[in-house]
This record gives structure tokens, C-alpha cells and sequence, in this order.
């Protein structure tokens, strides 16, 4: 199973997620990466992440993705 | 606000696409984005065809055509028209009412309503609850209550985020008195004070078209709009939607008395796949009983998907038998409606293309 670092990596290939603390921020996500990340989560860990849940809040780093999966049932990383 | 009617129901739905088909993986090109990201989005949204008007072509165009036909085929006559409700954001002008025109170019009787209602995503289910209070009047026997918009016209070709969704489509519902079928119930809800989320910002008086709103501007992420074109704050769009909509639909059902099961298809409009996937997920609707596939045929066509899908996905099931059907509209305004209705028995529900 991919880690998420892993997913955000085929997404953004040219960034380095593990050196940025805000990806919105960062200009390394945009809303449709954010779209696409989601449905590749849910893909991935064969959950549903909440249309409530898909907020740049949830997406700002790989702890508050991390903390969300969590809150999936998922333990990822 | 909740609403109620009996007796009414529809007999019968024409859907009008342009015969201009586009295809995602050849426009992706035109905007500034890498293929590969693009393809991704593809695959998630549901982008692939959908159906634009050419230069030129206006609503009243795709309508007169489809009812032209419905007459020379005997589905309608002429003089059965009680009432016409255009539902449209882009009229052929601002005066006259775009059903006007299309009542003086086919010669209607004079002795009916025509009426044009400016509403988005949530029109066909805003122009059912019309159709069926016009319908109280002892007058009126049958409206004809059209969705209809030609967005396209209004989409930046470099603006990522609205052009691959937009189509363009007419649908002509035909809504009549009928004793026999089941009561129908409505929610609708409004909140003005998020209009900016899906607004044109000139054109109409606040801000006339001039040279200076034509220009493109760098709107970020990317992609190019001018004051002209439609614009939406899509991730605003889709936080209302998941909030706001779930709560209505199950409303809805409770003050009916009405289980979720009973439901056979959840007709929603189509705004893209995902954003249908993770609602059906979160009401815990099972994907089939909600479709998602107008958007990859035909694009978003604001107050036409819901009909498109019936005509799409369940002809044979509104012809030949009944379905117990759960419609939600959402979008502009903003708006978000639903109505749980028994359709089934109509005369037609058909597709065509326009010219």
C-alpha cells in the first residue's frame, strides 16, 4: 500500500512533500490536486473520505492529511 | 420551505443537445496545464464529451426546435399549451421573456401564460413547483416548463475550472393534472447572501459589457476569465453542496414518511462525478441508485441534467412502468431544492439532436 508522501508524489512529481509545512500555500496543491488526492486516498485505503472533510485544512501537510485518515479508520504513513 | 401538491404529474420529457460534440482530451490542450494532471482530473471529474452550441445559437433556437418536432411528430398540439415556464440564466435578451419569443415564433394561442424564471442548477425542480401552482388554476391544463441554457457562450475557453464542464441543452417537460398519482412533496431553500459563489459579473447593469471586462485576466492557478464570463468559486460550491444538501433530502423524506429505500433513484443534478460520488457516500446511497453520467456525455447543463439523466439512464422505466424518484437541484442563487415524485407512464422521453 502507497504512504501517503508516496501518492502526493505521483500527483506533483516536480515537489518535495516532506520539506513544506503548507502545500496550499506553497503553490505545490491547487483545489483540483486537492480533488484528485482525495479520490486517490480513497482508492487507495478502500474508504470515503467525507465531502465535508475536503477542506485546505485538511490538506495544509502530511500530519493534518495523516490526522484525517486517522479519522478514517485509516493508519497511514 | 416545504411545499405540497397532488394530482400533478409529468407525461412527458424531450431533450434537445446540440449536435456539436467536444471532447476533453482535445481541448486540454488549450489551457496551461500539464497533460498528465489534466488526464487525472479526467478520470476523477468524469470529463470527457459534452455538447456546445455554435457561434450564434441562442436558447429560444434549441427550443423551438425540440417543441417543432414534438408538434410534427402529434406528442403535442399546439393549442394544449396553457403555459409556458422558460427556466434559463441566459435569455436571448433581457426583454422581451425568451418564452415570449418562443410563443410568437410558433404561433401559440394568445389566451396563455408565458413566463421566464431565472434560476440555475436547481430549475427543474424550481420550475416543477411552478408548473404544478400554475396548475391549480382551473384555466390551466397543461405547461410546458423548458430548462434551458447555452453557458458555453459564457465560459472562458482558458478558464480550467468551467469550461470542461459547461454544456449546453434544452429540456421540454410536459406537466398535466392527474388525480391518480401519488402526493408530491418539495423543500426549498435560498441564501442569497452566497451569490458571489456562481456569478457573470458583467452584462447585466451593475456592470455593463465593455472593451475593459472582455480582457482576460490571470486568475490564478493557471487559468484566464474575463469580467464576461462565468465564474465559480468551486471549492465554495462543492463545501455547499456536501453541507447543505444531504440535510434537505433527508428532511424531506422524514415529513413524508418516506424511507430512504423506498427510493428508487436519487435524480441530483450533475455539477461532476466526484462531487455525486461523495454525496451518494455520505447519504449512504448506493452509487447506481444515484447517476453520474450525464456530465461525461453531455456536460453540465445547469436546470437540464436531472432530465437528461431520465432520459439517459431511464426511458424505458418512465414509459413502460413507475419509478419512485427523489429529485435535488443545487447551485446559483444560491439555490438547493428537492422533491420526491412518482414518475412513470409518460408518452415520451427522448433525445435529439439539434439542428
Amino acid at each position: 500500500m502507497k504512504t501517503v508522501a508516496e501518492i502526493l508524489k505521483e500527483i506533483r512529481p516536480e515537489f518535495d512533500f516532506t520539506a513544506s509545512n503548507d502545500f496550499m500555500a506553497d503553490g505545490m496543491l491547487d483545489s483540483f490536486d486537492m480533488v484528485t488526492l482525495v479520490a486517490t486516498l480513497d482508492k487507495n485505503y478502500g474508504i470515503s473520505i467525507q465531502g465535508t472533510d475536503i477542506i485546505p485544512e485538511n490538506f495544509k501537510n502530511l500530519q493534518t492529511i495523516e490526522a484525517l485518515l486517522r479519522q478514517c479508520g485509516v493508519s497511514a504513513g | 420551505m416545504n411545499f405540497f401538491f397532488q394530482g400533478k404529474r409529468i407525461s412527458g420529457i424531450l431533450t434537445v443537445v446540440p449536435a456539436n460534440e467536444k471532447s476533453f482530451v482535445e481541448e486540454m490542450k488549450n489551457f496551461n496545464f500539464p497533460e498528465a494532471r489534466s488526464l487525472k482530473l479526467k478520470e476523477v471529474m468524469g470529463y470527457d464529451k459534452r455538447r456546445m452550441v455554435q457561434p450564434g445559437v441562442c436558447v429560444s433556437d434549441l427550443v423551438i426546435f425540440g417543441l417543432q418536432r414534438l408538434f410534427e411528430r402529434g406528442l403535442l398540439k399546439r393549442e394544449e399549451i396553457d403555459a409556458l415556464i422558460l427556466v434559463t440564466q441566459t435569455p436571448d435578451h433581457f426583454m422581451p421573456p425568451t418564452s415570449n419569443i418562443v410563443q410568437g415564433k410558433l404561433g401559440l394561442k394568445q389566451d396563455m401564460v408565458c413566463l421566464d424564471v431565472n434560476q440555475a442548477c436547481a430549475g427543474f425542480v424550481l420550475g416543477l413547483m411552478q408548473s404544478f401552482m400554475l396548475l391549480e388554476q382551473e384555466s390551466i391544463r397543461k405547461v410546458v416548463l423548458v430548462n434551458a441554457d447555452v453557458l458555453s457562450r459564457k465560459a472562458s475557453p482558458k478558464d480550467r475550472n468551467i469550461y470542461p464542464l459547461v454544456g449546453d441543452a434544452a429540456t421540454i417537460t410536459i406537466v398535466e393534472r392527474d388525480p391518480a398519482n401519488k402526493p408530491i412533496h418539495a423543500s426549498v431553500k435560498m441564501d442569497g447572501a452566497r451569490c458571489e459563489a456562481l456569478l457573470i459579473p458583467a452584462g447585466g447593469l451593475r456592470l455593463p459589457s465593455s472593451p475593459e471586462t472582455a480582457v482576460l485576466q490571470d486568475v490564478g492557478d493557471n487559468n484566464l476569465r474575463a469580467k464576461d464570463h462565468l465564474f465559480m468559486d468551486g471549492s465554495a460550491i462543492f463545501n455547499f453542496v456536501q453541507t447543505e444538501v444531504p440535510p434537505l433530502i433527508e428532511g424531506l423524506l422524514a415529513r413524508a414518511g418516506v424511507s430512504k429505500d423506498s427510493i428508487d433513484y436519487f435524480l441530483c443534478h450533475q455539477p461532476n462525478r466526484f462531487m455525486l460520488q461523495k454525496l451518494a457516500d455520505k447519504m449512504q446511497i448506493p452509487h447506481a441508485k444515484m447517476p453520474n453520467n450525464v456530465v461525461e456525455k453531455f456536460g453540465n447543463s445547469s436546470g437540464a441534467t436531472i432530465p437528461i439523466a431520465i432520459n439517459l439512464n431511464l426511458a424505458e422505466a418512465v414509459t413502460r412502468g413507475k419509478i419512485n424518484a427523489c429529485l435535488a437541484g443545487f447551485g446559483g442563487g444560491l439555490t438547493w431544492a428537492a422533491m420526491l415524485l412518482e414518475i412513470g407512464g409518460l408518452s415520451f422521453c427522448e433525445m435529439i439532436d439539434y439542428p
